[in-house]
């Protein structure tokens, strides 16, 4: 049962044929068991996730028919959940007891989705392998010597391990669809503005957008219609009715023009993804797609220019973690300064305290010109390649990545794991919806088809990736997990 | 361009971070690359380009005047590390 | 030498919002420490800010107010700096898009002339909190009730030449607030705060020396004092050949001086960048018409419709156009005694010593419109004259019952009986005969004195006019 999507575990619940709380325990289970080897989970709420299992089913029985009243979900630990530790994976903020809930959150609750626990993750989202985790690295369910991607990867290994039945996720320059694709599943970034940003800790807010990791496109439609919306706590949330996003899936691909981004096979693509991505390409064009070559000509651009918008707005976002009013502070300060420095130095990582340094540096005095002006305007080339793209084609499809997931510890080069995100940082900073759906895995790793959309175009992005997976298996495939006492 | 130890001291300075000796030269050679990365930008002629500060093209909405939220004092202050009296507790302010 | 003294204000108005400018927290004074402070204001992670419209209306107001050009486009940016009072390690402010732009105001000098002092610009940021400096174990405490309130920060061009300038720019900048009614702008309670920037050069010289910033001043007096205290360090430190040193320093009212604040030397990089939580505030024409349609009339036209109305002087209507409140209450008076001339000279006078003397505000007047209205009514009606109105005024002060039942029950009334009169004439010219004779001989100037000595007889309640025809009268 625990293997099923949600669609079918929703189906599932409406046939009475199994309850929530069967479900629940079931996936409960499997964390105990596998947990400790992938290292999912930050914080798991058993006795709470039973509690609202046990009120969806009575909900169920009083006739509630929500599509995901009782379905097990995983939040990122980078949504602020009331009453439940929210560390955004750092020491700052280990002892963290939100008192509040992530808008995010507060709509699944709603929805009558079932909160498993909350999911390990890079530190404050920095990283794309998920070994900056204050609570240790998270491990690919398909061969656990290797990362998971990041920076969302405890929900992309909860989802491929079947530690859950569906997670949340953020994505500031890839960070759900760069580990959907490590780990095989379906991965959706929403266009900017979206989704609301409120309770979700920021990294970067011009970047940073909430989106579902789950076991298929279909998947993603069903939490998309709780998770998408207007929201007036977010002031930079768009005031644009949401669409009913399982209601085109079924939709026709034939006439649909597909792009591929000359600069997204081009020198650095690893041969064997490429020949997957290809192939996948072809599936399109036997359901009636055109396929086109198209440029992107400043996408070379893209991870300079998110190099310093990023940290930027990082930097700032990350000051109010000075020690006075929640989380870590230093033991014994001598002073102001030292408290400040010392509550810092200690409470983040290496990686986090990296990318506050470029980017104080980047604002500073006599920089500012150089390096935040200057990316500001590569960013609206960025944006202008797609949108004289988006006359042409409807959906742009590449790789999610130049090859498949790494071992733990191989990138120990920062500009190295940066480049990590070639394929995946312009769309965030165009704003733009894309998706990461499993095609053809190489030598037993899977690897993951990115398409991307025009602002707003979440439906018909759905739309596509659905109907891929309904002609293919790709998506079924599940790891064997090896090494520990896995089933 | 080379980052060197004094840069990293002075913007460290800026972000209140602490640096030890071991930790600036080490610090100092990571962000030397990652600027060569940044520094890959500065290639393209951007004259005349509008800055994009963010991707939505959309105005800022208004909130209307009113008190919405409640005194939670007590609950919001079990999660600092020192209070009293109401207070958040900081070591001296020196103005 | 002779030096020229230049001085720029920046003033910080707490606009009086029900609720603060980026979170729906409650703004009131004197709060319960951070019982006001809620998840926003404290920064906890995850939150987010939205833009208080009361807020921007009150800054567009005010701009509209000074003839300032409107920022249609205006930008949010984030101030870094770390304190522990601001919970975000950033102040959200506006640095290059302000909401309001260039302006300017009309300040009356001593002499009487005027003087148009420029408005550089008006932008909005948020408080900080407070620190407090009681000792807790050798710790400071952190009050953040204030984070987040509204603030306009209105900034002068360096066209002041006084500290006088200074003051009389600054009451004119609190007439016109109190007049829009955008803030409470009281210094006292630091709804009003001021920091002036102060240079002195060579009279004659074009270029600005270097300047000094003096901050904490909470006072107009102390802008006056503080700012005299400064040009006189400044020209001391440079005629003793020495530099002046750019720098911040701090007012001690205690000690009247400036002294450098040496915790603000470590050298700031606020790294000022837009804020991206905040999108463009775009007003339209629509908008702005409509928040100049509730603009009030402001001080210098009430000022020039008090003269042309009320036929006030100059100065008379400029002293009660001052405070808006004042400006309301002279207006009720003159409309209920039916007299302007009149109500401009007791509430300049009477009544503005008399609030003076017990350090009060028109608005506790122990003696309110209606009743000093009645009051000059009852001189205009003979019921009591010009003098006994003094006796009742200070009546009024402690007994708050009507002027009339006053009058009555302390037996002020005027004497206008002719027969009563008489008799007090009659009396003066016996008791008088040598004035008598040389008013019969011509000498016009003795009148006054008999008038006088029959008011004395009637301990002041006779009615002038009647006493001094009767006298003529009876003389003749």
């Amino acid at each position: 049962m625990i293997e099923k999507t949600a669609a079918e575990l929703s189906a599932s619940l409406a046939a009475r044929e199994v309850s929530s709380e069967e479900l629940t325990r079931a996936y409960l289970d499997r964390i105990s068991s596998l947990n400790e080897q992938l290292n999912a989970y930050i914080t798991v709420c058993a006795e709470s996730a039973l509690e609202q299992a046990r009120s969806a089913d009575e909900k169920r029985a009083a006739g509630d028919s929500s599509p995901l009243l009782g379905v097990p979900i995983a939040h990122k630990d980078i949504f602020c959940t009331n009453g439940v530790t929210t560390t955004c994976g750092s020491r700052m903020l280990h002892n963290f007891v939100a008192p509040y809930d992530a808008t995010v959150v507060e709509n699944f609750n709603k929805a009558g989705a079932v909160l498993l626990g909350k999911t390990n993750m890079d530190e404050f989202a920095m990283g794309s392998s998920n070994e900056t985790s204050y609570f240790g690295p998270v491990r690919n369910p398909w061969d656990t010597k290797r990362v998971p991607g990041g920076s969302s990867g405890g929900s992309a290994a909860a989802v491929a391990a079947d530690l859950c039945a569906m997670a949340t996720g953020t994505d500031t320059g890839g960070s759900i669809r760069q580990p959907a694709a490590f780990s095989g599943i379906t991965g959706f970034k929403p266009s900017y503005g979206r989704v609301s940003r409120w309770g979700m800790i920021a990294f970067a807010s011009s970047l940073d957008q909430a989106g579902p990791i789950c076991k298929s496109a279909e998947d993603a439609a069903l939490m998309m219609n709780v998770m998408a919306g207007h929201d007036p706590k977010d002031s930079t949330c768009a005031n644009i009715p949401a669409d009913d996003y399982t209601a085109g899936l079924e939709n026709s691909l034939s006439g649909l023009r597909i792009g591929i981004p000359k600069q997204h096979f081009a020198e650095g693509l690893s041969a064997d993804v490429e020949q997957s991505i290809r192939d996948a390409l072809s599936e399109f064009e036997k359901l009636g797609a055109t396929i086109k070559e198209i440029e992107l000509p400043n996408n070379h651009l893209s991870v300079s220019a998110y190099y310093v918008v990023a940290p930027a707005e990082a930097s700032a976002n990350l000051s109010r973690y000075d020690g006075v009013r929640y989380g870590y502070r230093c033991e014994d300060p001598v002073d102001l300064e030292d408290m400040y420095k010392r509550t810092r130095s200690e409470g983040f990582g290496d990686e986090v305290k990296r990318r506050i340094m470029v980017g104080t540096y980047a604002l500073s005095a006599g920089f500012y010109d150089a390096y935040y002006r200057k990316a500001q305007k590569v960013r609206r080339l960025i944006k202008n390649d797609f949108d004289l793209a988006f006359k042409d084609v409807d959906v742009v499809i590449g790789p999610t990545s130049p090859h498949t997931a790494f071992e733990l510890g191989a990138k120990s080069d920062p500009v190295a794991m940066y480049l990590e995100d070639i394929y995946t940082i312009a769309v965030n900073l165009a704003g733009l919806p894309g998706i990461s759906i499993p095609v053809a895995p190489v030598a037993g790793l899977p690897v993951g088809m990115h398409i991307v959309g025009d602002v707003f175009a979440e439906s018909k992005l759905l739309n596509v990736a659905h109907q891929f997976q309904k002609h293919t298996d790709w998506h079924k495939l599940k790891p064997v997990i090896t090494g520990g006492e896995a089933s | 361009m080379a980052f060197d130890k004094s840069e990293v001291e002075k913007v460290a300075q800026l972000a209140r971070l602490h640096m030890s000796e071991a930790e600036t030269a080490e610090v100092a050679s990571r962000i030397t690359d990652i600027l060569a990365l940044i520094d890959q930008m500065q290639s393209i002629d951007t004259d005349g380009v509008e800055p994009l500060a963010h991707p939505l093209d959309v105005t800022q909405p208004l909130r209307e005047d009113k008190v919405t939220e409640i005194d939670r004092r007590d609950e919001l202050q079990t999660l600092a590390p020192a209070t009293e009296d109401g207070l958040y507790l900081v070591p001296k302010v020196i103005e | 030498m002779e030096w020229e003294t230049v001085i720029g204000l920046e003033v910080h108005v707490q606009l009086s919002t029900e609720s603060k400018l980026f979170s729906g927290s409650a703004t009131a004074f004197g709060a319960e420490p951070n019982t006001q402070a809620n998840i926003y204001d404290l920064a906890l992670p995850g939150v987010l800010p939205v833009l208080n419209k009361e807020a921007v209306k009150r800054a567009v107001k005010f701009g509209l107010a000074i003839g300032a050009e409107i920022g249609k486009h205006s930008v949010f940016d984030r101030k870094n700096y770390f304190y522990p009072d601001l919970p975000k390690g950033y102040q959200v402010s506006q640095l290059d898009f302000p909401t309001v732009g260039k302006g300017s105001l009309t300040i009356t000098l001593e002499d009487g002339s005027e003087k148009v002092i420029g408005v550089t610009r008006a932008h909005m940021e948020e408080d900080a909190g407070k620190s407090l400096h009681e000792d807790f174990h050798g710790m400071s405490g952190i009050d953040l009730n204030r984070a987040g309130t509204p603030l306009l920060e209105i900034v002068s061009e360096p066209d002041l030449r006084s500290a006088r300038e200074a003051v009389a720019y600054l009451k004119k900048l609190h007439s016109i607030i109190r007049y829009l009614d955008i803030s409470d702008a009281i210094m006292a309670q630091g709804s009003m705060r001021c920091d002036a920037n102060v240079s002195i050069r060579p009279k004659g010289q074009k270029e600005f020396g270097t300047r000094t910033e003096i901050k904490n001043i909470n006072s107009f007096r102390f802008v006056e004092k503080a700012i005299n205290y400064e040009v006189q360090r400044q020209q001391d430190v440079i005629e003793d050949g020495g530099e002046i040193v750019q720098e911040t320093r701090l007012y001690d009212a205690d000690r009247d001086e400036t002294r450098s604040m040496r915790s603000k030397e470590v050298a700031n990089d606020y790294r000022y960048f837009p804020e991206p939580d905040l999108l463009p505030i775009e007003l339209d024409d629509a908008f702005i018409e409509s928040v100049r349609a509730e603009l009030p009339e402001l001080p210098d036209a009430r000022k020039e419709r008090f003269i042309r109305d009320y036929e006030l002087s100059e100065y008379d209507a400029g002293v009660l156009t001052s405070e808006r409140e004042m400006a309301d209450y002279f207006e009720a008076v003159a409309k209920h005694s039916g007299d302007a001339k009149l109500a401009a000279n007791w509430v300049s006078g009477d009544l503005l010593a008399l609030l003076n003397k017990n350090n009060m505000e028109i608005v506790d007047s122990p003696i309110d419109a209606g009743r000093l209205g009645t009051l000059i009514a009852r001189i205009k009606d003979d019921t009591i004259s010009g003098k006994i109105a003094k006796t009742v005024f200070e009546a009024m002060i402690e007994d708050s019952s009507g002027v009339d039942e006053i009058i009555e029950s302390k037996g002020l009334k005027q004497v206008t009986d002719s027969g009563e009169i008489e008799q007090l004439v009659d009396q003066v010219i016996a008791n008088n005969p040598d004035q008598v004779q040389q008013f019969r001989d011509g000498k016009e100037q003795v009148l006054g004195f008999l008038v006088g000595q029959a008011m004395k007889l009637s301990q002041g309640k006779a009615n002038p006019a009647i006493v001094n025809e009767l006298l003529r009268k009876k003389m003749a």
